[in-house]
Parts: structure tokens; sequence; C-alpha cells
């Protein structure tokens, strides 16, 4: 249990450091236009790390499972412009049938 | 895996208020959603909006977490209702509203390949923290 506690704490620590490291270092100074050519890039850098880092790995190291089947659902719902309830939904829906299937 | 909040602090740090404490405390606001929705898209960052949509969420996920610890047992195999595609759908939702125009669909598709490339091999996390590193690619064309 105490185990258990301490990796939470440190954790807890950890995430908020690394929080707060970019705004107590960078100031409130306005960032020059290079630096925003960066910082808009972030989001969509990270956001698409995210998406296949949670699609395709699974105990620590690279899948391919129904995972993929629920992505490529997500993606036809996104494109077909429907809303975001229903892009998760039938992710899911995809990835349960692909599993059922197999 | 928390890593990843150094580069987005990075990002969003000039355009929270003044006092070093009290910016800190203020960055604590970030999740990987109100990152995103706060992204005005030309590098700057509104601070209202990061709050605003980490808010709800803070209770919505505080609220999830405590239903799933106590009635989670319902659920024999979350697996086989397909549970763990909500993420990767859920954060392919937040880059559709990002990717507006060729640099960010660039810096999209570099860090989906850098966390691909990296993750047969590197700790959890490191993917996910190098695909920030796509981001530099905004250095180029100025």
């Amino acid at each position: 249990m105490t185990t258990a506690w301490i990796t939470i704490f440190v954790l807890f620590l950890g995430t908020a450091l690394s929080k707060a490291a970019g705004p107590l270092t960078t100031g409130s100074r306005a960032p020059s236009g290079r630096a925003l050519d960066v910082t808009r890039l972030v989001a969509p850098a990270i956001l698409a790390g995210l998406v296949a880092y949670e699609t395709f790995t699974a105990g620590g190291g690279f899948a391919f499972d129904a995972r993929v089947a629920g992505l490529a659902a997500a993606g036809a719902a996104l494109a077909a412009r429907l809303p975001m309830i229903a892009v998760i939904i039938l992710a899911a829906a995809a990835t349960a049938l692909t599993r059922a299937i197999a | 895996m928390n890593a990843r909040w150094l580069p987005m602090g990075f990002a969003v740090g000039p355009f929270l208020s003044r006092r070093p404490l009290f910016r800190a405390a203020q960055a604590q606001a970030l999740v990987d959603a109100s990152f995103a929705l706060s992204s005005r898209g030309d590098g700057t960052y509104d601070r209202g909006i990061l709050f605003g949509a980490t808010l709800p969420q803070f209770f919505a996920w505080s609220g999830g977490t405590a239903l799933g610890v106590l009635g989670g047992h319902v659920l024999a195999d979350p697996s086989s209702l397909g549970l763990d595609a909500i993420f990767p759908a859920f954060f392919l939702v937040l880059l559709a509203g990002e990717v507006r125009g060729r640099g960010p669909l660039a810096a999209a598709l570099l860090g989906a390949g850098i966390a691909l490339a990296l993750m047969p091999f590197a700790p959890p996390g490191v993917p996910v923290l190098a695909a920030s590193a796509a981001a530099l690619i905004g250095l180029r064309r100025s």
C-alpha cells in the first residue's frame, strides 16, 4: 500500500513540475514570430503522437489489433462530419465488432 | 507518459498571467483537450478556454474514475466493448480540429511518424514527448 502511495506522490510531483516548467521559464513576454511558428504546431504534433501511441501500443511495445478498425471508423465518422460522441461510439463499436468476429 | 506536459507548458507559458507561482498553478489546468481547444492556431493560446475546458473535464474524469472503481466489476471485459478505442478516437477528434492547412498537417504526420518509429523500443511516454519535436518544422518556413 505504501509503495502505491509513494508512486502516486512521485507521479503527482512529476506531472505538476512538468506542467509548471514552461510557464515558469517563458515569462509573460509576448513570444516572437518564430516562436509562434513553432508553438502553433505543438498541438497537432502531440495529438498525432497520442493517436499513434494509443492505437498501436500494448504492453509497452508495438501492437496491431482491433483498435486500428476503431481508428478507421473514427476517421470515416469525422469525414462524414458526425458529432464527437458519435465518432467515439462508432470507434468503440467497430473495435468491439472486430474483436467479436476475430 | 506525463512528460508530454513539458512542451505543452512551454507553448502556453507566455499566455498565463504574471506572477510566477500563480503561473505555475494555472499551468496545472493543462489537459490534452483543453490544450487543444485553447490553441488559436496561430501559436497563441486562450487562457480562458484552457480553464473553461478543464473544469468540466475534471469533474467528469474524477466522477468517471469513481464510477469505474465502484462499479467496474459489472463489466467482465472492457476491451470486448472496444472501450480501449475511445482514447485514440478522442485524440483523433481533437487532432481534426487542429489540422487546418499544410503546416499543422505536416507537423501531425511527422509527429505520428516519430511516435510510431520510437514505439517498439523507447520507454512509455518517450514516443509522445518526441512527437512534439515535429513542431520544430515551424522554424523552416520563416
